[in-house]
């Protein structure tokens, strides 16, 4: 098995104060990695980091995209390389509309990588194939990115995205948040229907109930930015019977 | 050719520059009285500058230094390099009445739908029978200098009219061509719109090739009639060397509807001032538009609108993307008089800054005399979102490419307000031009 995403000893800091302490992770190609953990222990900063968000300055460490330095590349470029984040808090981009965005954003990939722009058509195809499977009306496409929609919609569209674009490493962060049980089994299926041995994901999540839709190979445990505990997916059931309350203790 | 030659010497003063003209101006006896006194006005008080405070963030005096001489009367040459700028127009499907130079090309214009009256400035100004044809110099809406200025020089202009219940299919069109340079061109236009007309109204200021550092003064007078509707649609793309100083005088009679946009792309400096009054109760007036300005533009939109009458309702966006060292201005003043009660105005200005060095400077007067309204104002300046881009760029957009989207997305949102498709395009096809020629 050949590693997809290598983070090792990674320490970020925030307007001066260290939020990432040194974090190791591994993620193979075909394996699903869980993070769990307490709000504030990091989790979203290292999605943000591995994204290439502005704004975090990183001290020591390196990350590792299929053998390259992910930090050395622009957002843009590790987007076109296979890196999806779903985001947590999406943004409203009013006057963009959805259809717009996302042919432009799927093109812009393809391009980076040399390969020919889409046809209308064929782009229009598989619009229409991923949300039929997503059950997505093709109404919200119309509308400004995100603007208007609900919290379970937006996290909808960045579903849509993840299995339009077909990257190669999805990290989903807090994707169950906003979604009733209904939307949550319908997004774990079209995040299910894109395993395949080449890819990779890390399912950020606070709640053990994702993880009954989304089986993971491995979780881990994360506590004031470090990965404190891994194991197979009995840790997380075990998490939700004791909580986090012991890890606390360990890292404080 | 001596290029010396060409430039007006810098000592030549405001007095030799009407003198000069004045032999050809048109019209006499009351005509010419109107204009030797109105550019009396203007030798006095000169070119408006900072310390008077409707032209304080654009200071003419050092923005212009001076007006330039007279454009001379096109020739056959300027003609035909007017139809080569009118050939390459967004805008199609209009009935044009081109004004090249400050003079009026029948050759160039189309002939009015029917229920469209259509005259010469010069000709109405001419003509000795009309007793009251030196009105059309005077205006009472504003003492504003540069609309004496425009009153003293107007060459010509069309004088337009819809008959009471027409409703011509065509856009009326007044396209302003600059042809020369170093040059001053005024021009007045009128239009009124009988009781319950409706009618589009399109201006255009676009520039022949290789003309230059011109100056246009232009002025639109319009009256809409109880119960008229008018779209109006500017674009003003001059010359990027060029100045536009132009005045829209709006009467608005009872349940009227005035729907305004304007944008400009081109120009080295430009003023547009609008002065809007409703004299009937039940109208509603909608006054947009956006500056697109890069380099060392300068952009000023002023907008004084007088709720006269009570149940009327204003709204008023003026949107601005600025880059570089370029600078947008905008003036928003509401009178709300003592009778105007249950008036709902409000006025909204947003700036989306490019660059460390741009500026946008916004001043909104509000001056209520009535108790019963709704006046309300916002304003929001700003660079684009880093979280926006961001989500962009996480999903495969360059920068550039991002950028350009959320720039396209705030001006876009502006030109949704124009509400016939064409000209909306042409307004997004100018947008379009100046944000490729950024990248
Ligand atoms: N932009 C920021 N500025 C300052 N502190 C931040 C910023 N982003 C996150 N933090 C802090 O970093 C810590 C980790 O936050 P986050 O990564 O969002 O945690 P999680 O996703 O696990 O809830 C928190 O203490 C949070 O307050
Ligand atoms: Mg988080």
């Amino acid at each position: 098995m050949s590693a997809l995403l290598e983070v090792n000893n990674l320490k970020v800091r925030v307007e001066d104060r260290e939020i990432l302490h040194g974090l190791t992770l591994t993620v193979n190609k075909g394996q699903v990695h869980a993070i769990m953990g307490p709000n504030g222990s990091g989790k979203s900063t290292l999605s943000h980091v591995i994204a290439g968000k502005p704004g975090y300055e990183v001290t020591d460490g390196e990350i590792l995209f299929e053998g390259d330095d992910l930090l050395a590349m622009e957002p843009d470029e590790r987007a076109a390389k296979g890196v999806f984040l779903a985001f947590q808090y999406p943004v409203e981009i009013p006057g963009v509309a959805t259809m717009n965005f996302l042919r432009t954003a799927l093109n812009a990939q393809r391009k980076a990588r040399g390969e020919a722009e889409m046809s209308t058509p064929d782009f229009l195809k598989k619009v229409r194939e991923v949300c039929t499977r997503l059950n997505i009306p093709q109404d919200m496409l119309k509308r400004g990115v995100n603007v208007g929609f609900s919290g379970g919609e937006k996290k909808r569209n960045e579903v849509l995205q993840m299995a339009l674009f077909e990257p190669s490493l999805c990290i989903l962060d807090e994707m169950d948040s906003g979604l009733d049980i209904d939307a949550l089994r319908i997004a774990a299926d079209g995040v299910n229907a894109l395993r395949t041995p080449d890819r990779g994901f890390v399912v950020i999540t606070h709640y053990q109930r994702l993880l009954n839709y989304i089986v993971p190979d491995v979780v881990h445990v994360m506590s004031h930015g470090r990965v404190v505990k891994s194991g197979g997916k009995e840790l997380a059931l075990e998490l939700e019977e004791s909580g986090y309350a012991q890890f606390e203790d360990k890292a404080a | 050719m001596n290029v010396a030659l060409l430039k007006p010497a810098p000592e030549h003063a405001p007095n030799d520059l009407f003198a000069d003209a004045r032999s050809r101006l048109p019209g006499t006896g009351p005509v010419a009285d109107v204009r030797a006194a109105s550019f009396a006005d203007f030798a006095a008080r000169g070119l408006p500058h900072r310390r008077i405070e409707e032209w304080k963030y654009t200071d003419l005096r050092a923005l212009l230094g001076q007006v330039a001489p007279l454009a001379a009367v096109p020739d056959e040459a300027a003609l035909a390099r007017a139809k080569a700028a009118l050939a390459k127009l967004d805008v199609t499907g209009t009935t044009r009445f081109v004004l090249v130079d400050g003079v009026f090309a029948a050759e160039l214009s189309d002939a009015p739908d029917a229920g469209v009256t259509l005259r010469r400035l010069c000709a109405v100004l001419g003509d000795e029978a009309n007793a009251v044809r030196a009105d059309l110099l005077r205006t009472n809406a504003t003492n504003d200098v540069m609309v004496a200025f425009n009153a003293a020089l107007a060459t010509d202009g069309v004088v337009l009219g819809v008959a009471d219940g027409a409703r011509p299919e065509k856009p009326l069109h007044i396209v302003h061509v600059a042809t020369q340079s170093a040059v001053s061109i005024a021009t007045r236009s009128f239009l009124q719109l009988g009781k319950n007309a409706q009618a589009t109204l399109v201006e255009s200021f676009v520039t022949a090739e290789g003309a230059h550092d011109y100056q246009t003064h232009d002025a639109v007078v319009i009256w809409l009639g109880d119960d008229a509707a008018l779209e109006h649609v500017r674009l003003v793309e001059d010359a990027h060397d060029a100045a536009n100083i132009s005045t829209a005088i709006v009467t608005l009679g009872a349940k009227a509807r005035f729907n305004s946009f304007s944008i400009t792309t081109g120009a080295h400096v430009s003023r547009y001032q609008a002065f809007i009054r409703f004299n009937g109760e039940d109208t509603h007036a909608s006054i947009n538009g956006i500056n697109l300005l890069k380099d060392r533009q300068h952009g000023d939109a002023t907008l004084v609108l007088d709720h006269a009458v009570p149940n009327c309702d204003s709204r008023e966006e003026f949107r601005a993307v600025v880059d570089d060292s370029a600078r947008s201005v905008f003036q928003g003043r509401i009178n709300v008089h003592p009778d105007a009660q249950k008036t709902d105005a409000k006025m909204m200005t947003r700036a989306l800054l490019l660059s460390d060095e741009a500026e946008a400077d916004n001043k909104p007067e509000l001056e209520i005399f009535a108790d019963d309204v709704t006046c309300g104002h916002g304003a929001t300046t700003g660079a684009l979102d880093d979280s926006l881009l961001f989500y962009l760029r996480a999903r495969g957009l360059p920068e550039k490419e991002a950028q350009a989207m959320l720039i396209q997305a705030f001006v876009g949102e502006a030109i949704e307000t124009i509400a016939d498709d064409s000209l909306r395009e042409a307004a997004e096809t100018a947008a379009e031009r100046w944000l490729k020629a950024r990248s």
